[in-house]
């Protein structure tokens, strides 16, 4: 029987904080979004001084000082580095892994020395010693149970953070106790349709009848069900597909008014957005470039558009991508509004070295000058940090970047900001 | 280098294609004519990290500020190596969170009592661990970097 485990990190955002931080071991902390809008991340303890997710930073903030709670600006450079050590960490010890989002990965730990339990409390042990991120691990015979499992290890202080369905002498308490809402893969919609005709936890859901879910949810549903009923739907997926669109795009700190501003912020998504598509090691095909003001303030002229254009032969190259998104820019650009946000996504993404070469011209970033300035480019981006050598298109004073007041240091990331210790 | 689609591809255009050309598309660098003597004995420069760095998703860096390891040779603004996997032993230098504040000392084990944080330095007294106090060994301390230019 397989032997699925979902590793999940504790308060992924606010342990990352926490390995740096020993006097915030038992602070309430919260994480704010990008421009230090609302807040996106909660310890335990903020979450149990009843900090609401989502909420704007600026409205709550006086509750956040009455609470002792400690505001984060999001550090990605940080949760990006500690997020690629606990999957090293993971992948050096188990046979299969797939990483399914920054702070979560399935493994497959069927065959392990000792069982599976015992070899999750030492795996548990080891990520937390190795990297000082604390993580949950749920084992099941299905990925969906899996998840179930994690649940139970991460709110049952009992499991000690390891919970296993297959080693559990009563398997069905814990689908009782488990919400339907919970489950994995039941959206908010059908839950509520569930609860409507008295189907609240995971083992009611379970029991109905398969055809019923099969008509009323369909086969996603019906995946669900057969999963609970320790029936894999869902294999390992160890090679993610490679992503179809790469988006990259902000709010501004400040309104953007001038045209010139905004082909600053334009380049700057772009030089960001084919960073990526060259670590995947792809190249694009179309480039969309959008723009919206602030449809929460209601007095203001509003004004939103976005056009795509193809681009043709397919690129990875950084000056060529900006060239086509200015073009995009000037046709949708508009006077007289106060834009709030810009962005643009690469789109038609396919691998650079699976795709037909013409014999007669080589491709923009194939040309001899070009792919390796790109690669000294991210070369030197990489080493020295983001920024170090810029597109002069994307700006120097950059007035419409983000607000990151309450950012903590890049540990991992950056010579000059690295943890102090005394001597 | 050279991909299957891309020898595919000039294949089916059922056209000679120059050799030298071939090699350029690849993306090799190696040059049509004349060989270099060298090339056979090309190896990759000595990088420092592989030295240093056994498990890279537990080694961390830090930097140090004070002067009571002198003795250790760590110096103040030196960067230490300090490796998470590793379990400290009897005179290890570690890096300990003692007071929620990092420190970096050399560990005493005592078989009759709790461990010792020795400083290497004639003026700082060594630091007891009473039971009641926050205390935390975070790493074990590997390498010390410290450069001669100030």
């Amino acid at each position: 029987m397989a032997k699925f485990a979902l590793v999940d990190c504790n308060n992924f955002y606010a342990s990352c904080e926490r390995v740096f931080r020993p006097d915030l071991r038992d602070t309430p902390i919260v994480v704010l979004s990008n421009n230090d809008g609302c807040i996106i991340a909660r310890s335990a303890e903020a979450k149990a001084a009843g900090i609401p997710m989502g909420a704007p930073y600026f409205k709550c903030r006086a509750q956040l000082e009455r609470c002792g709670v400690e505001a984060f600006s999001s550090n990605y450079a940080l949760y990006g580095d500690m997020s690629a050590r606990v999957m090293r960490v993971l992948d050096r010890f188990v046979p299969r892994l797939e990483i399914y989002s920054i702070d979560e990965a399935f493994a497959d730990l069927s065959g392990v020395p000792g069982g599976a339990l015992q070899y999750a409390r030492r795996l548990r042990a080891t990520v937390c010693q190795w990297t000082g991120i604390p993580v949950s691990i749920g084992i099941g015979p299905t990925k969906t149970l899996a998840k179930v499992a994690n649940r139970f290890a991460k709110k049952q202080a009992r499991c000690r953070g390891v919970f296993d369905f297959g080693a559990s002498p009563d398997p069905d308490l814990v689908l009782d106790w488990t919400d339907v809402g919970d489950v994995w893969g039941i959206g908010r919609k059908h839950a509520k349709r569930l609860r409507a005709m008295g189907v609240n936890t995971a083992r009611e859901f379970r029991d109905l009848d398969r055809d019923w879910v099969r008509r009323k949810m369909s086969v996603t549903g019906l995946h669900t069900l057969l999963e609970l009923r320790g029936m894999p739907c869902f294999g390992l997926d160890n090679c993610p597909a490679p992503k179809k669109n790469i988006v990259s795009s902000r709010s501004f700190g400040r309104p953007v008014k001038t045209l010139d501003d905004m082909r600053e912020a334009v380049a700057c998504y772009v030089t960001r957005a084919a960073e990526k598509l060259r670590r995947q090691r792809s190249t694009a095909s179309g480039i969309m470039v959008f723009l919206h003001t602030n449809k929460f303030i209601a007095n203001l002229p509003q004004y939103s558009n976005s056009e795509y254009a193809p681009v043709h032969p397919a690129t990875m190259h950084t000056p060529t991508l900006i060239r086509a998104a200015h073009q995009l820019l000037e046709r949708i650009w508009r006077d007289g509004y106060s834009y709030k946000k810009g962005g643009v996504m690469l789109s038609g993404l396919e691998p650079a070295h699976g795709r037909w070469l013409s014999l007669l011209e080589l491709p923009p970033d194939d040309r001899p000058q070009d792919g390796p300035l790109m690669r000294a480019l991210d070369g030197i981006n990489a080493r020295w940090g983001r920024d170090t050598v810029l597109f002069a298109a994307s700006g120097l004073k950059r007035d419409w970047r983000m607000r990151r007041e309450r950012r903590s240091p890049r540990y991992t990331t950056a010579w000059a900001e690295l943890p102090v210790v005394r001597a | 280098m050279i991909s299957f689609k891309q020898c595919e591809h000039s294949c089916v255009l059922g056209k000679p294609v120059p050799r030298e050309r071939l090699v350029r598309l690849a993306g090799g660098r190696v040059a049509a004519g004349f060989p270099s003597p060298a090339e056979e004995y090309l190896e990759r420069t000595l990088d420092l990290h592989e030295l240093l760095v056994q498990r890279p998703e537990a080694t961390y860096f830090v930097r140090v500020s004070g002067d009571s390891m002198l003795g250790a040779g760590i110096h103040d603004g030196d960067i230490l190596v300090v490796d998470r996997s590793l379990t400290p032993r009897n005179n290890s230098v570690v890096i300990a969170s003692v007071s929620n504040d990092f420190t970096v000392k050399r560990l005493r084990l005592r078989p009759d009592g709790p461990p010792l944080l020795m400083a290497e330095n004639p003026g700082y007294d060594p630091i007891a661990v009473t039971p009641d106090s926050e205390f935390e060994i975070w790493g074990v301390v590997l390498h010390v970097i410290h450069s001669l230019q100030s």
